[in-house]
């Protein structure tokens, strides 16, 4: 048996979730609103980059539920239950998370970084490179069959992840086809515009990739271990969700300050102009690494203060997360609530605002029917720029020390932890390679995400025969 | 202009008795200078008597806004408030946790600061704009295409990275200059060039992109079809005519940032060891020196308040139809 656990950022991100579906489900049945969505679905990079970003979602989703086991019972019938907080993700991954080594080996390494002394069987002692408890542990003969085994492990994940892949693709195509009910080869004439056949690709590519990882991974460290032996590879996927939780929760908490306030200084003008701009021109001229400190600091005594509000360490880590997401909210919001009064400012002038005015239309009729969805392109263009910024801005925060609970797997924390290992010799450079690379994959595919979403939904660009 | 610029004057103070309320607040309402105190001493076992000995060291052991004991204009005066925050108004700082004098500290370490910053700054827009009006004058072909491309991917990487990235292979791979350090003089040279080399980078792919944009915008005006249509060379046309009518977008974001130099950047100060404010910044938020914290939480919206007026004037230096009224 096991005992859920709903830590706040779960809540926030299964709300943001439901918002998305939600979103989805009311866009779909109107075709004005379709109709950018249609372009940003023909652009290539685009398709492509919401591929791969899906991918993180999944795993960050996945990594979001979570639980406690019940620990065997202790005779006395009281239900206990283990203090650690698992997640389905840390389930799915299986021996990842438990195998841990005694200190740093390198990927697909047998043997660990540094030399130990062991007692031989004849009494003696030998100071050489120990093996790895998990890393290759199958093996009999490491020296001769160390490669070999990477080799044939690797093609046969490739194999196996690239075979079924390519059918599951095939799988989906066919699916769509038939369901388009235009025949299969008029359908695929049909795609010939469409970024269907890069879309293919790239999910073949990365099931081959994932292929190869996961086959890999059963029996070793495919990205090493880090200090205390704990596995890069599950580190760093585990780092995801912190990642999302910073880029899209900072999102959810900022926006209904930026839209109503931009909305409203921009329509009602005169002192509630005034109001609202001084209140954003006052935390914008904070330097905000210098605001989010001085915020992050205080929030650090008081959750010092208050250590009776947490039951386990988990939730102060997580509730810290929230915070953090908070603060850059509170710094973040400024840039959008200036554009959005500069929008409002137009739309006020125009004529269907005038004649809902002189029909008697009450102001807040306006501001939720007429102005608010002729700024959600400018909202939904922001939010999506803002993503790619807010992770790479945890990880420059956790460095300074003002970001995420030490405990939280984050990318920062990550970097953090493995800054000294360059100068270490032999170099320990697997730990911050992962942790680069992953990053780099969603921010990159996040920041073309945004491009394609931009060229999709901003008005000012005028398009000729298109859709 | 001169009354336009004293009203711009008048207008910052109201905002930075906004700023100032707003870190009173946070450093002394929402946590009480007991709770401070407790953290910096450790929760468990602090005795009151040690609470009362640090507040009585930093000054925090008198009442936040009104003095009722005090006499006269001491009611006041004699408070957290006055003393702490509304004293920033005059530059004065206090001091820091190990007794130092705030503000002192603050100009010996400006000079540090701005000798990695100015460089970076000045030498990085010039590139930045130079390679976004060569990516302007190749646009539509593949070169421009693989600057665009390499712009995304620059500014996708961490910023993080460039530093370790550039003091692993320029100072512990080639050994060309040290890892980190700093001296004073001529001899600081050798000290400020990765630096410097690794700020260019880190900021290479955003502007460049940022930049060229605004060019794009330019191109497509009817001045240019003119100049074009008068015979001048292409080059000619983008780094004359061109760049002088995007100045204005580029200043906007570019001169608000000047007095920001002497604030230093937080991560390239710490990782080479400068001692300049960025890396008394990052020092102070890691001992929890509050005092430190709050004072450059006021210089900085202050230098910031001054690089917005200065945007102002620098338009109608470059756009004589600008006129400030």
């Amino acid at each position: 048996m096991i005992k859920l656990v709903l830590l706040w950022t779960d809540a926030m991100i299964f709300l943001l979730f439901a918002v998305a579906i939600m979103g989805v489900w009311w866009i779909r049945r109107r075709p004005h609103l379709l109709l950018p969505w249609k372009r940003l679905f023909k652009s290539r990079v685009g398709m492509v980059s919401m591929l791969i970003l899906s991918l993180f979602i999944v795993i960050g989703l996945l990594d979001s539920f979570h639980y406690r086991v019940r620990l065997p019972d202790n005779g006395n019938g009281q239900t206990v239950y283990a203090a650690e907080v698992l997640s389905v993700f840390d389930t799915l991954v299986g021996d990842l998370r438990s195998h841990t080594e005694k200190t740093y080996s390198a990927p697909l390494a047998v043997y660990l970084y540094a030399k130990e002394s062991m007692e031989m069987p004849d009494g003696k002692t030998l100071r050489d490179y120990p093996r790895l408890k998990y890393g290759g542990a199958h093996l009999l003969d490491t020296q001769q069959n160390h490669v070999g085994d990477l080799v044939k492990r690797g093609l046969t994940g490739m194999f196996v992840g690239g075979l079924s892949g390519a059918l599951l693709a095939l799988l989906i195509v066919y699916i769509a086809a038939v369901r388009s009910r235009i025949g299969i080869r008029e359908w695929i004439n049909k795609q010939q515009k469409s970024p269907l056949n890069a879309l293919l690709v790239t999910f073949v590519l990365i099931a081959i990739l994932g292929g190869v990882i996961v086959n890999l991974a059963g029996a070793y460290h495919v990205l090493g271990t880090d200090k205390v032996g704990q596995d890069v590879l599950y580190l760093s996927l585990k780092s995801i969700r912190t990642g999302l939780v910073i880029g899209t929760v900072t999102t959810l908490v900022m926006l209904p300050f930026a839209l109503f306030l931009g909305i409203a200084a921009g329509y009602f003008r005169g002192w509630v102009d005034d109001v609202i701009q001084y209140i954003y021109t006052v935390l914008s001229s904070i330097p905000s690494v210098l605001l989010i400190a001085a915020a992050v600091l205080m929030m650090q005594v008081t959750i010092e203060k208050h250590a009776e509000w947490f039951s386990s360490s988990v939730e102060r880590a997580d509730l810290r997360l929230l915070f953090l997401c908070l603060i850059l909210g509170v710094t973040s919001w400024t840039g959008l609530c200036r554009l959005l009064r500069g929008e409002a400012l137009k739309l006020r002038e125009l004529e269907y605002i005038q004649a809902a005015q002189a029909f008697g239309v009450s102001s807040l009729r306006i501001l939720s029917r007429h102005i608010l969805p002729n700024v959600m392109h400018i909202v939904l263009i922001s939010v999506v720029m803002d993503f790619s910024a807010l992770v790479l801005a945890e990880a420059v925060l956790s460095y300074v020390g003002v970001g995420v609970d030490p405990s939280t797997n984050s990318f920062g924390t990550l970097i953090n932890n493995a800054r000294l290992e360059m100068g270490r010799d032999p170099m320990v450079w697997w730990t911050l390679a992962a942790a680069f690379s992953f990053m780099l994959v969603l921010v990159l595919s996040a920041n073309l995400f945004a491009d394609a979403v931009r060229d999709a939904f901003d008005p000012r660009l005028n398009r000729t025969g298109d859709v | 202009m001169i009354a336009y610029l004293i009203r711009r004057i008048l207008y910052a103070i109201p905002i930075l008795i906004g700023v100032n309320l707003l870190t009173f607040a946070l450093f002394f309402v929402i946590n009480t200078p007991d709770d401070m105190a407790r953290m910096q001493l450790g929760m468990k076992r602090v005795t009151p008597e040690a609470i009362e000995k640090w507040k009585q060291q930093r000054g925090y052991d008198k009442p936040l806004m009104f003095n009722a004991q005090a006499a006269g204009t001491q009611k006041l005066s004699d408070t957290i408030f006055f003393k702490k925050s509304a004293s920033m108004f005059v530059f004065d700082f206090g001091y820091s946790d190990d007794g130092r004098s705030i503000s002192r500290e603050i100009v010996t370490r400006m000079l540090p600061s701005l000798v990695i910053a100015l460089p970076t700054f000045v030498v990085g827009l010039l590139l930045y704009v130079t390679f976004a009006l060569l990516m302007t004058l190749f646009r539509g072909t593949l070169l421009d295409m693989a600057g665009v491309t390499l712009c995304v991917i620059l500014m996708s990487i961490s910023s993080l990275f460039y530093i370790i990235g550039g003091q692993f292979l320029v100072s512990k791979l080639w050994h060309w200059v040290p890892i980190s350090g700093y001296a004073g003089g001529v001899d600081s040279l050798r000290f400020i060039v990765l630096p410097v080399l690794i700020g260019i980078a880190g900021g290479i792919g955003a502007s460049s992109r940022w930049y060229r944009t605004i060019f794009l915008e330019e191109v497509g005006r009817d001045y240019v079809r003119t100049a074009r249509a008068k015979g001048l060379s292409e080059l000619r046309v983008l780094f004359k005519h061109v760049l002088k009518n995007a100045m204005i977008p580029i200043l906007t974001g570019v001169v608000a940032v000047i007095p920001l130099l002497f604030m230093g950047s937080l991560l390239t100060e710490s990782f080479f060891g400068i001692p300049g404010l960025g890396s008394y910044t990052i020092d102070a938020i890691q001992a929890q020196d509050f005092g430190v914290v709050r004072a450059m939480v006021f210089l900085g919206s202050a230098l910031y308040i001054v690089g917005l007026i200065l945007t102002d004037i620098s338009y109608t230096v470059v756009d004589p139809r600008v006129r400030l009224q």
